[in-house]
């Protein structure tokens, strides 16, 4: 039944091939959108339980005082606290946008420690005042190399910003930021509180590593309720919320991006369907002359079925291999919008199984007509 | 000859009627037939295009079912079986002739042989005998690794014949089996057929158009608009 199965698959070889290359590319497609909505959603996945992030309550757009550092510290359960803001500056151009944060380098890269760094170079960052950190992926964007000075022109904080790379990450995981650049909080603030002392000793948001998950819920609503009432009240929430906030705002895109990976599968499922339509239009005198040896309805259904799948198969088997270096070419071409464009095995699986699953839903039309097909009705075809 | 030495009656066909609808209207093509095939007949059924020969056959192959009346075979009432039922029963009991041959085009004729083995249960390397023999039985197992595009007309036609035959089924059913052949090849295939009846036993039932196959057989019936020329079910 098998051999039977694949030589009529291979029966018609253009209409074959031409059918295998769309659902290729139907599921090429399919699986690089939703890539695109897994990077799209990186952060969420890569942010941690154990991690609260405190933001001014009305919005994070407003800063929060320096000063509340040491409240949140005391709270019980909390074991590190780092803090920051977005700088926000252009590197040479515009265009080369990557996101660059000042931040209490010590605890935040105690905290994030998928940010692999070398102890000796750590150490030199640390050190320094105007050292800055890169991830490899954005080093390598622009070929800079350690002892690099790199010179941002500041737009929230007016000004060029001179920096030393001192050190340069590695992720933990695959799906690990790399394209991430930090520097010393102090270096600007220091400069702040000589030019523009209004805004100096402010912080973007606190975050803060809890030592019991349990207890990250208790530790957020205690960590809001102390300053509650006050001039900037906060909002505590986990990084995966807070990430999850960003997300949301362009929820509208990733909703069509979902949409439209769909709309392809059940394009390539009419296109599918409709060559096996033909097939079984052509072979009704086969299918009588099958049932006249003793075959039934439902091996006539395994028949099609078996071949509208391995139809499927082949392109989605040819879909999945082109996957791989189609991402490679979309995290190369379009590494500034997608920092992380990894495709996962949650997706390659799904791919499969859709690809078995038009398989089967294009077969179902075909099936159902050849098996009810009455034999002398079939036969009556012959000459 | 006395009654008693006759071999039994395999096929009882008794009253049979047949019809198509086409659209509203109603096309009668059998009848009130009635028709007795003793086991080991050759028996050729003729008549003119529309007379209802190939529905008889269909009918006796268990391949179409009768609007009215009973057709037994070997004992067993096959118009009352269910389409699976009928199914099983076609795949032990008949093999069928087609007069395109009809093998399947993406299968070697050994595998075209041993395709209505797949149903059976029996193992891989069995089928492949039985295949083998059949072929051999119909001369052509020189030709078993051949697709069907590479053979004549003649030997797709002994492909089909073995495939037919590969089941040992009790009636061969032939639906003008000669009528897509040369003079040479029809003679070969006629002459096989022949040898089957008179050899291996089988009880032969041919629709034909041509007179001289229809002489092969042991005896000749003719349809006339779905009525057979005699209706003595005793002959």
């Amino acid at each position: 039944m098998f051999k039977l199965i694949w030589r009529n698959s291979l029966r018609h070889r253009l209409r074959t091939t031409l059918t295998v290359l769309g659902m290729a590319i139907a599921i090429l497609s399919f699986g690089l959108l939703r890539t695109v909505v897994d990077a799209w959603y990186a952060g969420v996945e890569g942010a941690a339980a154990d991690r609260l992030v405190t933001r001014n309550a009305i919005s994070l757009i407003f800063r929060l005082p320096l000063a509340y550092l040491n409240k949140i510290k005391a709270i019980p359960g909390i074991k590190r606290v780092a803090y920051g803001y977005w700088f926000g500056g252009v590197y040479i151009d515009e265009k080369n946008f990557f996101p660059q944060f000042a931040v209490e380098l010590h605890n935040y890269l105690d905290i994030y420690n998928e940010f692999i760094i070398p102890p000796e170079q750590r150490q030199a960052l640390l050190k320094e005042r105007n050292a800055c950190v890169a991830g490899r992926k954005l080093a390598q964007r622009f070929g800079w190399r350690l002892g690099d000075i790199i010179t941002l022109r500041g737009t929230i904080f007016p000004g060029n910003w001179e920096l030393v790379l001192r050190a340069i990450y590695t992720g933990a995981e695959e799906t690990t930021d790399e394209t991430r650049f930090f520097f010393h909080w102090d270096y600007v603030n220091e400069s702040l509180i000589k030019t523009t002392p209004a805004i100096a000793n402010q912080v973007g948001w606190f975050i803060s590593q809890v030592e019991d998950l349990d207890q990250a819920p208790l530790i957020a609503a205690q960590i809001d309720d102390t300053f509650r009432n006050s001039l900037a009240e906060t909002l505590t929430e986990s990084e995966k919320a807070f990430q999850m906030g960003f997300v949301s705002m362009t929820k509208a895109i990733v909703l069509a991006i979902q949409v439209v990976s769909y709309v392809v599968i059940v394009i390539i499922l009419i296109v599918l369907a409709n060559t096996m339509a033909m097939t079984a239009r052509e072979r009704q005198e086969e299918y009588a002359v099958l049932k006249t040896l003793g075959f039934q309805g439902r091996h006539l259904v395994t028949l099609i079925a078996g071949e509208s799948v391995a139809i499927a198969l082949m392109g989605g088997g040819v879909g999945l291999a082109a996957i791989f270096p189609a991402a490679h070419y979309f995290r190369t071409a379009l590494g500034n919008y997608f920092r992380v464009f990894h495709v996962s095995q949650e997706t390659l699986l799904l791919c499969l199984v859709i690809a078995v699953l038009v398989g089967l839903v294009a077969a179902i039309f075909p099936a159902w007509r050849a098996a009810r097909l009455p034999i002398a009705e079939g036969l009556r075809r012959i000459g | 000859m006395a009654e008693e030495s006759l071999p039994p009656v395999l096929v009882e066909i008794n009253d049979l009627t047949k019809s198509y609808r086409r659209g509203l209207q109603i096309i009668p093509v059998l009848q009130h037939v009635c028709l007795n095939i003793r086991a080991g007949e050759f028996l050729a059924l003729m008549g003119p295009s529309g007379s209802g020969k190939t529905t008889l056959l269909n009918l006796i192959a268990g391949i179409d079912q009768p609007d009215a009346g009973t057709l037994r075979i070997a004992g067993v009432d096959i118009s009352r079986l269910s389409e699976s039922e009928l199914a099983i029963w076609r795949h032990r009991h008949v093999g069928f002739i087609f007069q395109f041959y009809n093998l399947v085009p993406v299968l070697t004729a050994l595998e075209n042989v041993e395709l209505p083995l797949m149903l059976s249960e029996l193992p891989r390397r069995e089928r492949r005998l039985h295949a083998e023999l059949a072929l051999q039985l119909v001369g052509i197992a020189d030709r078993m690794d051949h697709y069907p595009r590479q053979l004549s007309g003649g030997q797709q036609q002994r492909v089909a014949i073995a495939r037919a035959i590969v089941t040992d089924p009790v009636i061969i059913a032939a639906d003008e089996p000669t009528g897509d052949l040369d003079k040479v090849s029809a003679q070969e295939v006629l002459e096989l057929l022949t040898r089957l009846n008179q050899e291996m036993g089988k009880t032969i039932i041919m629709v034909t158009h041509d007179p001289r196959a229809a002489e092969r057989a042991s005896r000749l019936q003719h349809l006339d608009k779905g009525v057979l020329n005699a209706c003595t079910p005793g002959m």
